[in-house]
């Protein structure tokens, strides 16, 4: 399984852990990754940095399923990362799950060492469709 | 199943409707609209533009067949409906096309009126209404020949320029001796008259016309006088008349137009009627403004909204044709009380007047340079106190300072002129935008284009390029809706929150039906404020309804890490706190260090992470945020004054610390700056503050109103006082009626210009009860207000999941080592080593 480039699925933290209508970060190697949640408790993960000028998503404010970026006001959609047109620009999408109040983050190839660990492994068989 | 709306007329008013309707409810309604013309709907005001050469008839189209077939709406052109069987609740065409309706809105527009002389019937007599009358006029538009033109008002002046255009001999015929009477004053229309006689066009003043003569086709228009014209075509421009044939048909109430009430129902009220046909509070409307915000309310109640009401429109005018610049707006022959402030430079071709009220502007007639129309409209719609410009009213809206876009004649700009300065768009790409993507709004241009969407100095330019490319068009509701997400504004808004008695963003978004389920990044910041602001000790601030700047107080920087200013009351420091900052600046490797405008000092460059260790250090060399992030109270700026300097008159670098010390903490609607001088030489620059103080030797001098940003404006002096506690009291009264009164975002400068320097001073300065009253109100604000955030977040340990990553993801090649879960919301975030 070492050199799989399905996604794995890491456990991030707890639901309450991210403010409704807000944001927190998840360092990664691959670099920081927002994890939002909205009012209906949907949670959404995108790349921490905005198309535009590259600012920091995480940091930005929360409506319906959509953030605003805090550097020149873009808006997002969570849910595919596109921005809201006119404006035109995409941030890269993470699949992110909530299970039992846990959030689980799914991340790609840079993590491929994580798939010896016993935990995660028996996590992914748990969680991939 | 939905219902079935039914629009009768494929016009601008009609599918104005149609189109603002989608926008609010997609979903209610089956729709099918039936058009009597020929083509698509398309944008009439533009039809002398076309006549003209400068544009072409695919280009004023507004939604193409496609358009509808996309939204699911069924189209029937050329079909004209000749019944309406309101029991059978059902509309008859003329081939005998059928449709149901649950609501029917008709939007039938208005016929030419054809003078009532023989030989009207006969060819080549013709009105300017549709593209078939311009097709007519160019068919019959060759050099040589002659076109008489009835009517000297705007429609007869662009139709008569139009065929002079195209080589035709034109005479224009009017029955009055002043051209566009009902627009003009005799000044303007007569240098109007002049220029256009200039091109080439003939006038016949107080003619009066008796027949049209010819066989089949027109070829002479005889007069009362006994003079005849030689004319191959004849143009009919005396006036319109609501198309009210179906209506009356249908025995809907019918006066001059179809009588509608202030939801845009007819007396029938499953129907509905918008537009030129309309006849709403005795006034009939021709001009397009009107019809935009019928549209927006009928669309409204069809919607089921059914919050917004028709008042009626104060409308402008501007005649379309190139290179002759003609504004009017409002009553511009003035009456009883009514004063004129007028400029007339016949060497430029210059003429403008004011009509003015009471320091209200009531109407205005522009002629020759028509740049500060818009401007002279806004201040007639939103009936603003002119007095504290009056004096130079006339040299426009440039003069008044407007850092950067000085000389605003959009006409002369090039397309490589850059307007929007904060995001770099010239007017080119401005122009580009609203012709491509045929743009009405000054929002639209904003979403589509940027131009003035970030500081917003150039809207004003913004917005006469609008109407210099599509005509005036657009004009914005008296009271604009304080975002997307309502249809509310600022000031309704705010007093459903202080009469309700609401304390929360969920019992706002509620009462007052809200579009979005939990706003925007426009309004969940502004209703905060007028939450917290109304009920101080009721309603709680909810962090997630504030830009970042306010949630994690410091300023966010280009690349994602954030600025740090310490509190240095009245600018004030000393060695402890001077040797703190720089320790912090070393232990934290904080690359920038930077005095700012304000007297403090600024930590630029600090990871967000640091925010709050950095604080800890600095709260405990005894300092405190100093809010340089907030919509709050910033700095107060002080001279050295009586302590040192040899022309100090009082104490200002001593009155500057009280009056931070009691007013800091404060959030305000926008940043509030303050500055304290102890001189006339006013070192402190107290005259382009929000509040500015001037020390002299008999007392204080009060400046309000001052801004020294986006567009300069020097402070009004509110009044003079003779002690320091008298300086507070004032202060601390004029902050809070800005903060009771301020639109969100709307800094003292344009909201003094809105309210009147006058307004001010009766609440601050001569209702002496009142001052005191707003005085007690803004202590009692600041009890709660006055708590350091640092504090609160470097030890107090709100809001710690702000700073702390949730989980640390890292690669650690052979270790595979799992550290988790760790403690929740811990200042340091959980490690998971992989």
């Amino acid at each position: 399984m070492s050199n799989t480039t399905s996604p794995i699925w890491v456990e991030i933290g707890r639901l309450e852990d991210i403010p409704r209508l807000g944001a927190r970060v998840v360092k990664a190697p691959q670099g920081d990754i927002a994890v939002f949640r909205a009012a209906d408790d949907h949670v959404f993960a995108l790349r921490d940095r905005c198309p535009h000028k590259g600012g920091p998503l995480s940091q930005g404010l929360v409506h319906g399923h959509r953030v605003t970026c805090p550097l020149h006001s873009w808006v997002f959609e969570l849910d595919t990362g596109t921005a809201v047109a006119p404006d035109e620009g995409c941030a890269a999408r993470f699949p992110v799950r909530v299970d039992g109040g846990k959030v689980f983050l799914a991340l790609h190839g840079a993590l491929h060492g994580i798939t010896g660990v016993a935990g995660i492994e028996s996590l992914e068989e748990e969680l991939l469709p | 199943m939905k219902e079935k709306l039914v629009l009768i007329g494929n016009g601008m008013a009609g599918m104005r409707t149609v189109e603002e309707l989608l926008a609010l409810n997609p979903e209610r309604y089956e729709i099918t609209v039936f058009g009597a013309e020929p083509h698509g709907n398309y944008n009439r005001i533009m039809l002398s533009p076309v006549l003209a050469g400068e544009k072409t008839v695919e280009q004023i189209m507004i939604n193409d067949p496609h358009w509808y077939t996309e939204r699911g709406i069924t189209l029937h052109v050329g079909k004209e409906i000749v019944e309406i069987r309101r029991a059978r609740r059902e509309v008859i065409a003329a081939d005998g096309t059928r449709a149901e309706y649950d609501r029917l809105l008709l939007a039938t527009g208005s016929n030419p009126f054809m003078l009532p002389v023989s030989g009207n019937e006969l060819e080549g007599v013709i009105g300017f209404r549709d593209i078939k009358d311009v097709d007519t006029m160019l068919a019959a538009a060759h050099s040589g020949r002659h076109a008489v033109v009835i009517g000297g008002g705007l429609l007869g002046l662009e139709a008569a320029s139009g065929l002079a255009k195209h080589g035709m001999d034109v005479t224009v015929v009017h029955l009055l001796d002043v051209l566009m009477e009902r627009q003009l004053d005799p000044v303007a229309a007569t240098m109007l008259r002049a220029s256009l006689e200039e091109r080439g066009l003939r006038f016949m003043m107080g003619a009066q016309t008796e027949a049209i003569l010819g066989d089949t086709r027109v070829e002479r228009v005889r007069f009362k006088d006994g003079i005849e014209l030689p004319a191959d075509l004849v143009v009919m421009a005396v006036g319109i008349r609501p198309n009210l044939a179906l209506a009356k048909k249908a025995g809907l109430h019918c006066e001059r137009g179809i009588v509608v009430n202030d939801t845009m129902q007819t007396y029938d009220p499953r129907i509905y009627a918008v537009g030129e046909c309309v006849q709403h509070r005795g006034q009939t409307y021709g001009l397009v403004a009107p019809l935009w915000e019928q549209a927006r309310v009928c669309a409204n109640h069809l919607a089921h909204h059914g919050i917004a009401r028709y008042l009626g429109s104060v409308t402008s005018t501007k005649l379309k044709v190139t290179g002759i610049d003609v504004f009017s707006a409002g009553d511009f022959n003035g009456g009883e009380g009514c004063e004129e402030i007028v400029l007339r430079d016949r060497g430029r071709g210059v003429y403008k007047k004011l009509v003015v009220k009471d320091n209200r502007v009531r109407g205005a007639v522009m002629y020759g340079d028509t740049t500060d129309g818009a401007w002279y409209f806004q201040l007639l719609r939103e009936s603003t106190d002119v007095s504290a410009f009056r004096d130079a009213i006339l040299f426009g809206q440039a003069h008044l300072g407007d850092a950067g876009h000085g000389g605003n004649n959009v006409m002369a700009m090039a397309d490589e002129a850059e307007v929007c300065g904060c995001n770099g768009i010239c007017k080119g790409a401005i122009v580009k935008a609203i012709t491509d993507k045929k743009l009405f709004t000054l929002d639209e241009v904003r979403t589509h284009t940027k131009a003035s969407a970030s500081c917003g100095s150039c809207t004003g330019l913004v917005e006469q390029i609008l109407a210099a490319t599509v005509g005036n068009f657009d004009k914005t509701p008296k009271e604009k809706p304080v975002c997307k997400c309502t249809e509310h504004s600022h000031d309704a808004v705010r007093k459903v929150i202080r009469d309700q008695h609401l304390t929360s963003l969920r019992q706002v978004f509620d009462f007052l039906e809200w579009k979005t389920p939990d706003g925007c990044h426009s309004c969940r910041p502004a209703l905060n404020y007028y939450l917290i602001s109304t009920w101080p000790d009721e309603a709680a601030d909810d962090p997630r309804s504030r830009l970042i700047n306010e949630r994690v107080h410091a300023n966010i920087q280009k690349d994602g890490t954030y600025s740090v200013v310490p509190r240095m009351w009245g600018g004030l420091t000393n060695p402890k706190e001077l040797r703190a900052i720089a320790d912090v600046a070393d232990r934290y490797a904080i690359p920038t260090v930077k005095v700012t405008g304000g007297q403090r000092i600024d930590l630029l460059g600090v990871r967000k992470e640091d925010l709050p260790a950095v604080w800890a250090d600095l709260n405990a060399a005894g300092m405190v945020s100093g809010h340089a992030y907030g919509k709050s109270l910033r700095t107060v700026k002080t001279c050295v004054g009586s302590e040192w300097c040899r022309f100090g008159t009082q104490d200002s670098t001593g009155l500057g610390v009280k009056l931070e010390q009691f007013s800091w903490g404060s959030w305000t609607p926008h940043k509030f700056k303050m500055a304290v001088s102890g001189c006339p030489r006013n070192c402190a620059e107290a005259t382009i503050k929000d509040f500015g103080v001037v020390c002299v030797d008999s007392g204080y001098e009060i400046h309000v109103g001052g801004n020294g940003g986006i567009k300069i404006r020097a402070t009004d002096l509110l009044c003079k006082v003779t002690a320091e506690a008298e300086v507070i009291e004032y202060c601390g009264a004029f902050m809070q009626l800005y903060r009771e009164e301020g639109r969100y975002l709307e800094r003292t400068a344009p909201w003094i210009e809105r309210v009147g320097l006058a307004y001010v001073k009766r609440r601050v300065v001569e209702d002496e009860e009142g001052r005191k009253a707003l005085h007690a109100r803004f202590l009692e604000s600041q009890r709660h207000a006055q708590v350091d955030p640092w504090a609160e977040r470097a030890s107090g340990g709100v809001d710690a999941h702000e700073f702390a990553p949730l989980t640390v993801c890292e690669e650690q090649a052979g270790r595979g080592k799992v550290s988790r879960p760790l403690p929740r919301l811990a200042p340091h975030a959980p490690h998971l080593t992989v």
